[in-house]
């Protein structure tokens, strides 16, 4: 490899990318927009259920429990009727997610805990809140009913002590809010290293076929490994500074905590980045149309890094068979390293299975890129 | 030309087929050291096929071809560096200003750091860009374009330079001062093979290869080929009804290869008295007021006359 007809094609490669409107748009506006739309638009919290509640009892007590459930943060009230029809209706219409029938003489079946003593009719479209709301909505039922009775036992001169049940009190660890950007970001950060790298890299091989300056360029000495590392060169300088905007935003924007080393995330970066570009080389090599190139580079990283990663599915929840596709996702390895070392300060070497994966990955993937370029026209 | 030297290009039995096509079938030839040598022949023939094999772009199906004594197939690296090619359309980086263009080929074919500079200065001036030198290439016209082309590769000093077609698409003033820089270029010891349609540029050349349906069928110079087609007398019909006129003239006895040229007709005949034998049948025909001469050959009429002699099965191919 001659280090001047690199610089060559990597110098060539820089102007054009500066003269092309939408190579820069990629390289500057697509990181921007990313980070900003999926940091905000992607929340797994459920927060502010719109919730209805059917008051047929109309007491003290229920309008405590009622109460209850405003002050509550993962509820927003929306409406108290007397009777079930309007709530259902509401659940209909989808202005509420959540009803909650108190049924006449609440307290006394909350004390005895006999019969139903609250209802609660969920809208399941969205199994997941579904069943979140539901589990919040149980909890400050319970809540309430056992302060209910340990208050009527106390009044009756009982010792409750005895009657109080176990109180567990998780402690969570890496992420104490349960901020659920806390983890997405560092996702998103690796989803924006996936597109950008092969999308920029989609164009550049392409590029060449379609505006006919191929032939030339194939009839210069320049080696394919030449042309291979001089094209890439000026994306890879691109991604890393994508990559220092977009930890800049998780941590002076998102406010995600970054506790592990700087040094540790750009040694992944530069790996994740080699992997991603092969992958937009090899596809710019077979498809000789720039739009067609960039179209299946989009499919190949995005919709495995969005759900094959562990990103936004955990990889230990899925089936088997597809926790075995995972392993030839290079996001997953990167998404892990990427968390680690924001939420938990891990080390180089307590990750280093997801490195040497990933190490091993951008070796395989650089090396097919690399041989996949014939220098003919046949 | 030095006979002692070894040719620049050394084309032996040649053959490329793509599919069930034959691209080209069976060329042989050689080009010596400082020649100019063109390659004549419609779209399609196979010139464009044959330079790309030659500049190791595509594997000959058949045959060897040596470029600056290195075998195309077995070193190609070794064959492109002592090569220039232009190829159709001049295809420069239309976004890249014309210095940016340079500056990129001469790093791609190896040229020094230090002699870049002087080099770049050296093909501004001689492809006359002196004051566009931030210009985008995409700017450029036509002619302009192609000597910055023509510049963009010669920037390593190559011993062989192949030309596909420069002059397409170029006004002729411009092609004229193109091929003074290619005899320019010839002088100073660069082999040079040209393919052009124009056939009139084939008198730029100081031999001809005309090739049609991807096989040779004359190779020499261009006034030998001329003698070599001039089996008979050239004669120029001209009448107001062209169409009529190509009826009676290929219905005279003794008459070859009649057909339209822009507003006239022409027709090779074997006859002794041609002319008057010519206006006698148009005269018959109802045609008193065309007009009959005989003229000296153009590169054209060499080119239809020695195409339809080869379809003929005529044995009067030259041996190269």
């Amino acid at each position: 490899m001659k280090w001047r007809r690199t610089a060559a094609v990597a110098r060539k490669e820089a102007l054009q990318v500066v003269r092309d409107p939408r190579s820069l748009m990629i390289a500057l506006l697509l990181p921007l927009m990313q980070m900003f739309l999926l940091g905000y638009g992607v929340k797994l919290d459920v927060n502010n259920i719109p919730l209805c509640v059917v008051d047929e009892d109309d007491s003290q007590q229920s309008r405590e429990l009622v109460q209850r459930f405003v002050a509550s943060r993962y509820f927003a009230l929306r409406a108290v009727d007397r009777t079930v029809a309007p709530a259902a209706r509401r659940i209909d219409a989808g202005m509420c997610r959540l009803a909650l029938v108190l049924p006449p003489r609440l307290s006394e079946s909350l004390v005895t805990r006999q019969g139903a003593a609250v209802q609660l009719l969920v809208d399941g479209t969205d199994s997941n809140t579904a069943t979140i709301a539901a589990g919040y909505a149980r909890s400050i039922v319970d809540a309430y009913a056992t302060g209910l009775q340990v208050s009527l036992l106390q009044q009756r001169g009982y010792p409750t002590h005895s009657m109080t049940p176990l109180d567990v009190r998780p402690r969570v660890w890496f992420n104490e809010e349960l901020e659920s950007s806390h983890f997405i970001i560092p996702g998103v950060v690796a989803l924006v290293m996936a597109v950008i790298g092969s999308q920029l890299s989609s164009l550049t091989i392409a590029r060449e076929w379609e505006r006919g300056t191929m032939e030339l360029l194939l009839s210069t000495p320049v080696s394919r490994l030449e042309l291979m590392v001089g094209k890439l060169a000026p994306y890879f300088l691109i991604g890393l500074v994508d990559a220092a905007i977009c930890v800049g935003l998780a941590v002076g924007w998102f406010d995600v905590p970054f506790r592990g080393a700087a040094l540790t995330l750009f040694g992944t970066t530069c790996l994740y980045l080699a992997v991603v570009l092969s992958i937009g080389y090899l596809v710019s090599v077979s498809i000789r149309s720039q739009v067609g190139a960039s179209q299946v580079a989009l499919v190949l990283t995005m919709l495995p890094t969005t759900l094959l990663s562990g990103f936004t599915f955990p990889i230990d929840q899925m089936p088997a068979v597809v926790q075995g596709v995972t392993t030839l996702v290079s996001a997953r390895y990167y998404v892990t390293i990427v968390k680690a070392v924001f939420l938990k300060g891990s080390s180089a070497l307590e990750l280093a299975v997801p490195i040497a994966c990933l190490a091993m990955y951008a070796a395989i993937v650089v090396a097919l890129a690399a041989r996949s370029f014939r220098k003919t026209l046949d | 030309m030095n006979a002692s030297h070894p040719p620049a290009i050394v084309v032996e039995r040649l053959g490329k087929r793509f599919g069930d096509f034959d691209a080209l079938s069976d060329v042989s030839f050689d080009v010596a050291p400082g020649e100019v040598m063109g390659f004549l022949g419609p779209n399609g023939a196979g010139k464009s096929t044959l330079i790309r094999i030659l500049c190791g772009l595509l594997r000959p199906s058949s045959g060897h071809a040596r470029v600056a004594g290195i075998d195309v197939v077995q070193d190609p690296e070794a064959v492109r560096r002592r090569i220039g090619y232009m190829s159709q359309k001049f295809s420069l980086y239309d976004d890249l200003s014309v210095v940016e263009n340079l500056r990129f080929f001469g790093g791609v074919y190896g040229v020094p750091p230090r002699e870049l500079a002087d080099r770049v200065q050296g093909a501004v001036q001689m492809a006359a860009l002196t004051g566009r030198e931030n210009v985008a290439a995409g700017m450029l016209a036509g002619g302009w374009k192609q000597r910055l082309a023509l510049g963009c590769a010669i920037l390593h000093r190559p011993q062989v330079l192949f030309l596909d077609e420069p002059t397409s698409g170029v006004d002729p003033g411009s092609r004229r001062r193109f091929w003074g820089l290619i005899h320019d270029l010839a002088a100073q010891g660069v082999s040079v093979l040209v393919s052009t349609h124009y056939m009139d540029e084939a008198e730029y050349c100081m031999r001809v290869a005309l090739i049609a349906a991807g096989t040779l069928i004359a190779l020499g110079a261009p006034h030998e080929l001329k003698q070599q087609s001039a089996g008979g007398t050239l004669l120029e019909v001209a009448s107001a009804d062209t169409a009529r006129a190509l009826e009676i003239a290929t219905a005279v006895p003794g008459i070859n290869d009649a057909a339209v040229y822009g507003s006239a007709v022409h027709a090779t005949s074997m006859k002794a008295d041609a002319v008057g034998q010519m206006l006698s049948a148009l005269r018959a025909g109802g045609l008193p007021e065309a007009r009959v001469r005989a003229i000296a050959p153009s590169m054209e009429d060499m080119f239809v006359h020695l195409v339809q002699a080869s379809r003929a099965g005529d044995t009067t191919r030259p041996s190269p």
